[in-house]
């Protein structure tokens, strides 16, 4: 008898790939049917997905923790409740649905949902990146097929079957959300580049992103990030200290907006370290930073199992003793890409420099950026405006939060931009999107656009939905003028043709 | 030049000429005189290709052969990998793949315990009969009138006279018919218990699609009970998942004693059939299993197509789509029927299978042509031609049913047209 230990005797389809492909049709009819569903009924829907997140974000936060091994269970669980209900009800007053009529402008403008929306899980923030784009998708209409990375791909899957089954409840069509429960990169690529997907929105590491942006299909991708931050003499050091230290070591530094290198004016560098260390960072001294260097920046590259590690985890790895610190702190000399330091780490691990002022610290920060987080966020602690638009204006971050943690700030949660799970890293960036990833990004519109002439007046829309417009009276009956395309021969004439064949063979036969 | 490799032919009317000679006058000339003059070249999909080039969406199916569409890539990716591998096989002999679909075959439905295999529907159909008539030990077969359950020696006797009548295979003495839906006609019939089977499709697919009366199908399955007559369901056309599960008896309620499964159990690639029969029924595979045979009746290739067939019709996502079809023409058709009340007076249907009722007795053969003209191919019933058979594939897209709503709509003036030029019904 033949063993079958290994490989299979037959060669056979990929029913994972074909089984997605099914997914997508059945995300095409959800699609179909929730662009003609009406906004108290998507309302409904929304409000029972958000729900259902919400009341297992600790569940999934725990299960996060325990299946990646990155970031901090109450951290985690905060960001699935912000990405819940919290980011409902921040777009609560807005209508994505319902057809806004603009008088003066002379137009009506219909709200197009994309149809399809793939979007892809990072393994750095599975469970809030789940809620927060199927939120998004839903309060816009859309169907969206969820792909987790592979390293989160089981709770990536439950939470997306959670809030299946409660959109379910609530009368969302099947197919409106739908996950990839074994997800890989050919996969994915493969799903990409289908025409089905009406739009990719891609966050996770470059090569995706750029894969999302290859496939053809209409994508929102995000790059990395690598934040500077500026602090200077006019800032609250205290405060500074406090606040960056908060947020380097929020969910373990996962949120690609965390602090990545501080610049601090030299006249107050000391006391900010002081600071700093009163907040429980660990200041490195020199033999420490360079074994954390070598801990984080293999031969190979970057090390991948430091991601979301706590600073007392990384100190022991790296050979050294830092118990109760919330982060690390690594003074360095040089703000160069060569200095492996001060590129992104995702840790926290925060590089320190010094620097003679705001010239020195945009050149800096333009240096580190360099190499990797163009596009994506800085942070400045200042009270001098013109620094805080010299270091704007001239580092290629598009968003700059002041006088807050950047993991929060430039994501959105402690400012005014839309709080978000995906940042716009731009043109610069290799974005299409420039801003924290908004519902606003998942619609577009029909514009009925009038004649301009005030002789024209504008109608009367007030009130009218073209989801229940009434029954259009039976008009005349049209007969279109068909040409049947059968070799040129229409189909009266091919019979002739044809009898008269018939018949030329039958006398042939006969004569014969 | 429609060049093929082996053959060759000038254009469509060369083949035309040649189909008429050595093949088929008759039904070459009929679809001329009906205004259809397809002949199907390239296939994909939901789509076939006229030799003109012209594309129609195939909503006929073959009675759900192509439930799937056309040359599915999954399917012949299957086949391909099997053809390096296996051939027909041995009929003799047990093999891996008989054995593996046989089990899948009688775990689909509860109450069987056999899979006997054929390579068409017929076949199976004779496996059928020819059980019961085992279990029994009596001979006479009742069927519908208007039935349909193919063209083999017993199982065209159980069909319309118009197959039989011709070829001199009738046999009233061993074959009787009773009406659809009259459950005293089926009382009175099985009451001399002499009855070895009823054989019925679940839902008479060339008869137009007509549903069972509430209650019809439970009851003909009790009377059969009660005179110790074996059911067979003929799930040709309501099987694999066109119902909305994976056999139309489910739906109903029925557990038959055998049920008959073909057409696009073989992926519209493989030809194979199957009769899955119940312990009773198949008690000569244990006394004689040599009694009934077939070289090409579950040959290895068609088996492995058929299990990926089940295998496939057995995933959530395949089954979202057939009830997401079956809503779309639910929902559509009722839209289209108040549109156009003068001509589309009904509509049947049992989720995927579907029978368009016109007001006019051969309206069907006016629509499938209209629909023809419009792109979209559908046949009318041969044994009532009020009715178009209306079939849509288990997997079809969202977009490709809303464009086949859009072309019947946009069909219907023509119909209308063609409609008024037939003679006025008696």
């Amino acid at each position: 008898m033949v063993e079958t230990a290994n490989k299979p005797l037959l060669v056979v389809p990929d029913v994972i790939r074909q089984t997605a492909s099914m997914k997508l049709d059945g995300a095409r009819w959800a699609a179909a049917k929730l662009a003609r569903t009406g906004r108290a009924d998507i309302a409904r829907i929304v409000d029972a997905v958000a729900a259902a997140g919400h009341a297992k974000a600790r569940h999934y936060a725990e299960w996060a923790v325990r299946e990646t091994g990155y970031g901090v269970v109450e951290h985690k669980i905060m960001k699935n409740e912000a990405c819940s209900k919290g980011v409902v009800d921040l777009y609560r007053d807005e209508d994505f649905v319902t057809p806004r009529i603009d008088a003066s402008r002379k137009m009506v403008e219909l709200p197009r949902p994309a149809g399809v929306v793939l979007a892809l899980v990072p393994v750095t923030n599975p469970v809030a990146t789940v809620f927060f784009k199927t939120l998004l998708s839903l309060m816009t209409r859309n169907a969206v097929l969820l792909c987790p990375h592979p390293g989160a791909k089981e709770v990536c899957v439950d939470a997306a079957n959670t809030l299946a089954e409660a959109a379910k409840a609530a009368g969302a069509p099947d197919g409106a959300i739908q996950v990839i429960e074994e997800p890989t990169i050919p996969l994915i690529e493969y799903l990409m580049s289908d025409e089905r997907v009406d739009l990719i929105v891609a966050t996770g590491g470059p090569a995706v992103v750029k894969a999302a942006y290859r496939s053809g299909n209409p994508a929102l991708g995000v790059g990395p990030g690598n934040a500077p931050v500026l602090v200077d003499g006019t800032s609250d050091i205290k405060l500074a200290a406090q606040r960056i230290v908060a947020s380097k070591s929020f969910d373990n530094s996962i949120l690609c907006t965390n602090e990545s290198v501080v610049l601090a004016f030299e006249a107050i560098a000391d006391r900010l370290l002081a600071e700093m260390k009163a907040c429980k960072a660990h200041i490195c001294t020199p033999e420490e930073t360079a074994k954390v260097r070598k801990l984080l920046f293999t031969d190979t590259g970057f090390n991948g199992a430091v991601i979301g590690k706590d600073a007392g985890w990384i100190a022991r790895e790296a050979g050294f003793s830092a118990n109760g610190a919330k982060i690390l702190v690594t003074p360095v000399d040089l703000v160069q890409p060569e200095e492996k330091l001060v590129r992104e780490k995702l840790c926290p691990v925060l590089a320190f420099a010094r620097v003679g002022g705001i010239d020195q610290a945009v050149s800096c920060a333009r240096s580190m950026m360099r190499k990797t987080g163009r596009g994506h966020s800085a942070a400045a602690h200042s009270n001098d405006e013109n620094n805080i638009l010299a270091f704007a204006a001239a580092v290629p971050a598009l968003r700059i939060a002041v006088n807050a943690g950047c993991s929060l700030g430039a994501s959105g949660f402690e400012t005014n931009l839309g709080p978000s799970m995906t940042i716009g890293t731009g043109f610069a960036g290799g974005s299409s999107i420039g801003d924290n990833l908004t519902p606003h990004h998942f619609v577009q519109f029909a514009r009925i656009a009038y004649n301009k002439e005030a002789s024209v007046s504008f109608g009367a829309f007030e009130g009218r939905d073209p989801l229940n417009l009434p029954r259009a009276a039976a008009g005349p009956v049209v007969q279109p003028q068909l040409q049947l395309h059968s070799g040129g021969l229409d189909a009266d004439a091919m019979r002739q043709e044809l009898r008269k064949i018939i018949l030329e063979e039958l006398n042939a036969v006969l004569a014969a | 030049m429609f060049d093929y490799g082996l053959f060759r032919f000038e254009d469509k009317q060369d083949l035309f000429v040649k189909a008429i000679r050595f093949w088929n006058p008759d039904k070459t000339k009929f679809w001329q005189d009906v205004g259809v003059d397809l002949v199907i070249d390239r296939r994909e999909g939901y789509c076939l290709y006229d030799m003109s080039g012209r594309r129609l969406i195939d909503l006929h199916l073959n009675g759900g052969t192509y439930n799937f569409g056309h040359r599915h890539p999954e399917i012949v990716e299957t086949l391909k990998g099997a053809l390096d591998y296996f051939d027909m096989g041995n009929h003799w002999f047990p093999s891996v793949a008989r054995a593996a679909l046989s089990e899948a075959l009688v775990k689909s439905a509860p109450g069987m315990k056999y899979a006997i295999f054929g390579a068409g529907g017929a076949e199976a159909v004779e496996i059928a009969l020819k059980s019961a008539r085992y279990a029994t030990k009596r001979r006479k077969i009742v069927s519908i009138i208007k039935g349909y359950h193919g063209h083999s020696g017993l199982s065209v006797a159980t069909g319309d006279e118009r197959f039989t009548k011709i070829f001199l295979a009738d046999r009233p003495d061993e074959f009787v018919q009773v009406p659809f839906n009259d459950i005293a006609a089926m009382e009175r019939v099985l009451a001399g218990r002499d009855v070895a089977a009823l054989i019925m499709e679940t839902i008479p697919a060339t008869y137009g699609f007509p549903m069972p009366n509430e209650g019809y199908l439970n009851a003909c399955k009790a009377l059969c009970e009660k005179h110790g007559t074996m059911y067979i369901a003929d799930e040709v056309q309501t099987g694999l998942m066109r119902t909305g599960e994976m056999w139309g008896f489910q739906t109903y309620g029925v557990e038959p004693d055998i049920f008959v499964t073909a057409k696009g159990l073989g992926g519209g690639i493989y030809p194979i059939s199957a009769a899955v029969v119940n312990e009773k029924c198949g008690g000569w595979l244990n006394e004689d299993g040599a009694a009934h045979i077939s070289t090409s009746g579950g040959a290895e290739l068609g088996c492995i197509v058929a299990y990926k067939v089940m295998e496939m019709l057995q995933r959530p996502e395949l089954v979202s789509n057939v009830h997401s079809v079956t809503r779309f023409f639910a929902e559509g058709m009722a839209e289209m029927m108040q549109r156009h009340s003068d001509i589309f007076v009904g509509v049947r249907q049992k989720g995927v299978v579907l029978g368009l009722e016109f007001d006019h007795p051969e309206g069907a053969v006016s629509v499938s042509r209209a629909l023809y003209e419009h792109g979209v191919w559908a046949i009318f019933s041969s044994l009532d031609k009020r009715v178009l058979q209306f079939k849509p594939g288990v997997l079809l897209s969202a977009d490709m049913c809303q464009e086949i709503l859009d072309r019947f709509d946009a069909a219907m003036p023509r119909a209308r047209e063609l409609l008024r030029q037939l003679p006025k019904a008696a």
